[in-house]
């Protein structure tokens, strides 16, 4: 009982909260609590003395908008921005029952009566666009991914293949997702025209440059990683002779997936520190578009409100790899990640 | 369980007993003649094997021994058709070799298990992969578990190869080779990454199961003990470039041989004795030269 708590603690990469499960169930204490000191003591202590630090620093520095916010200031406009996206919800709530109660009446007058559904369009909050970066980097990095692994491991198993492409790779690769935006942008709204469009353009153009950015660690890795397949493990499969689809699937892949997601996990992490450039220079809505348009604002609170969608976006980018390193924890064979 | 396996005994016996006959008209039952093979280097061309030829009897057990870098794996890599010979080639019951299959099932050195599956799904894979047509579940799952208790392996299958020991990995290993069914097990030292004790263990256990199912063998090993104590024949390999068959010494001791008792008997050392001369007079290490 004990040992499976723990390995589903460390499964999902909290292995901080190990020793809590110990000391509760009465293993050495010194031990326990030493851990515990280490495990988080040491960073909650670390974590205060930054926000000393921060404090004092911030109150040195006057800028054309007032003094550099603290983490006070920061904090009060983070509750704020959520005050606002609940406000905001309040008031679709009522446009949607306004409207609903609208129609019913037509409705009673008239069963024929035509009636209108509108969108409530209202302001854009903070809590929104986290949304909209969310499923744009999601996207990208899906769409990422099933290029390159695939791409990968035709790479990975043939090595001419991958000699031809690999200077392509080696010039694209570091390439700065504002270099591609342009481009990107030009060509989405020469080849995306629809009348009636799924998607905003500015949704496809965030996420194809993420995409684009994010392709190649999970393609360089993978290929890596079926190129240096042991050797043994590839004659097993020829043994027993499993055909090509069985030797990819059952042996290369498989042998491959801890390096293939240390790939992924680099890709998400480069996705979303791209998309948010893109979204500051292309003013695609999401985080990006937050920052800029409190930093054009110029008000006050913009200062701090920027600081908090900072924090917030590295909070996020913690987040997602910590996503994909539980994923890796399930779904690859190498436990110690 | 045991009925099923059985009547897999049965089909396999009754197999045998036919092999059994064709090899009398044929006393090579495995043949590899003039094999040489030449690897394309950066350097150029480098000629590992030149002009071996050996015949192996149905039911031999076989073992090859040489200096390290001599060319034994590469002559197991031929006749598992893993690597292809430049010259000659390699005949097994009447049909040339020409790529790998489980009739020449391999246990590899670093036992080569897949480690995201259990020692149980490791024999699985190859089961399901050559007995698809052949078996149903029930005989899959019987056929696996009576092979890994062969190698006293049934009481940990469902653990994942990181979870036992280096000699149980072997012995999964050597499971999922017998498993097979092969008409000539092939094993790449296949003790040699264990330690003096675990290997004793599993000497014992291969001479076990070759009192049983009575395959067809070749082992290679750098280990003069255990060449002379499981084979039937020793096969010494000069040293390479181009190396070849030095010698072949038939080892003529009685089975069920006792490690113990042979430890003492005056012909188990002379055989041995043989077999170090030919490593240490006639081929230099390679490092001597
Ligand atoms: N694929 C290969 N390409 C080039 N040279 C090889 C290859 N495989 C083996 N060799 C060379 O052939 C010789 C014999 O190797 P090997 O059969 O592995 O020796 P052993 O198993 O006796 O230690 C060595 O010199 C080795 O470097
Ligand atoms: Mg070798």
């Amino acid at each position: 009982m004990k040992n499976r708590i723990i390995n589903y603690l460390e499964m999902a990469g909290v292995s901080w909260l190990v020793p809590v499960v110990r000391l509760c169930s009465g293993e050495n204490p010194r031990e326990q609590f030493s851990d515990l000191f280490s495990g988080i003591g040491l960073p909650v202590i670390a974590l205060v003395a930054f926000l000393f630090v921060w404090a004092g620093a911030a109150s040195q520095v006057k800028t054309s908008l007032g003094d550099l916010p603290g983490p006070v200031a920061v904090w009060a406009q983070g509750e704020n921005l959520w005050q606002e996206y609940k406000t905001e919800r309040a008031k679709e709530q009522a446009f949607y029952e306004r409207q609903e109660e609208r129609n019913q009446k037509k409705l009673e007058k008239d069963p024929n009566a035509e009636i209108k559904v509108r969108e409530y369009t209202g302001r854009v909050t903070f809590i929104d666009q986290i949304w909209t970066s969310l499923i744009t980097v999601f996207t990208g990095f899906v769409i990422a991914s099933l290029i390159a692994i695939p791409i990968g491991v035709v790479c990975g198993l043939s090595r001419n293949l991958y000699g031809a492409i690999s200077p392509l790779i080696q010039i694209f690769k570091p390439v700065s997702p504002l270099a591609w935006l342009p481009i990107v942008t030009m060509v989405v709204s020469a080849v995306y025209v629809t009348d009636n469009p799924m998607f905003e353009k500015s949704f496809i153009n965030s996420a194809i440059t993420v995409t684009l950015c994010s392709l190649w660690p999970t393609l360089i890795n993978t290929a890596m990683a079926v190129s240096s397949i042991d050797k043994d493990l590839i004659n097993v499969g020829r043994v027993i002779r499993l055909n090509w689809t069985a030797q990819i699937f059952k042996i290369a892949i498989p042998a491959s997936l801890p390096v293939i997601f240390t790939g992924l996990r680099i890709s998400l992490g480069i996705g979303w520190m791209v998309l948010i450039a893109a979204e500051m220079l292309a003013q695609n809505p999401g985080l990006g578009k937050f920052v800029w348009d409190e930093f054009q604002n110029g008000s006050s609170d913009s200062l701090a409100r920027i600081m908090f969608a900072v924090l917030a976006i590295g909070l996020i980018g913690f987040l997602l790899d910590w996503i994909m390193v539980a994923f890796q924890r399930v779904l690859s064979h190498d436990k110690n990640v | 369980m045991s009925k099923v396996f059985m009547f897999k005994r049965n089909e396999f016996e009754v197999a045998e007993t036919m092999i059994q006959s064709e090899a009398k008209n044929n006393p090579a039952f495995l043949e590899l003649s003039d094999v040489s093979i030449e690897f394309q280097t950066k350097k150029g061309p480098f000629k590992a094997l030149d002009n071996v030829n050996l015949k192996i009897g149905n039911g031999e057990f076989i073992s090859i021994i040489g200096h390290s870098g001599c060319g034994k794996s590469t002559v197991l890599n031929i006749v598992a058709g893993l690597h292809k010979a430049t010259t000659g080639g390699v005949i097994l019951n009447n049909k040339e070799v020409d790529e790998p299959g489980p009739d020449r099932a391999v246990v590899f050195q670093n036992h080569s298990l897949l480690p995201w599956l259990t020692c149980y799904q490791n024999v699985e894979l190859a089961v399901k992969a050559i007995f698809k047509k052949r078996m149903n579940k029930a005989e899959m799952k019987s056929w696996i578990e009576h092979n890994l208790s062969l190698v006293h392996m049934d009481h940990a299958m469902h653990k994942y190869p990181a979870e036992v020991s280096g000699g149980m990995k072997q012995r999964v290993g050597i499971a999922r080779a017998l498993a097979m069914q092969p008409t000539v097990l092939l094993m790449d030292e296949p003790f040699g990454a264990l330690d003096a004790l675990t290997r004793a263990h599993l000497q014992d256990s291969v001479m076990e199961i070759q009192a049983e199912l009575k395959n067809t063998v070749i082992m290679i090993t750098h280990d003069v003990d255990e060449a002379v104590l499981l084979s039937d024949k020793i096969v010494m390999m000069t040293n390479g470039p181009a190396a070849t068959i030095g010698e072949i010494l038939a080892i003529d001791l009685e089975r069920p041989r006792d490690r113990i008792r042979l430890a003492n008997d005056k012909r188990y050392n002379e055989y041995r004795t043989e077999v170090l001369k030919f490593l240490y007079e006639r081929q230099h290490r390679p490092s001597e030269h």
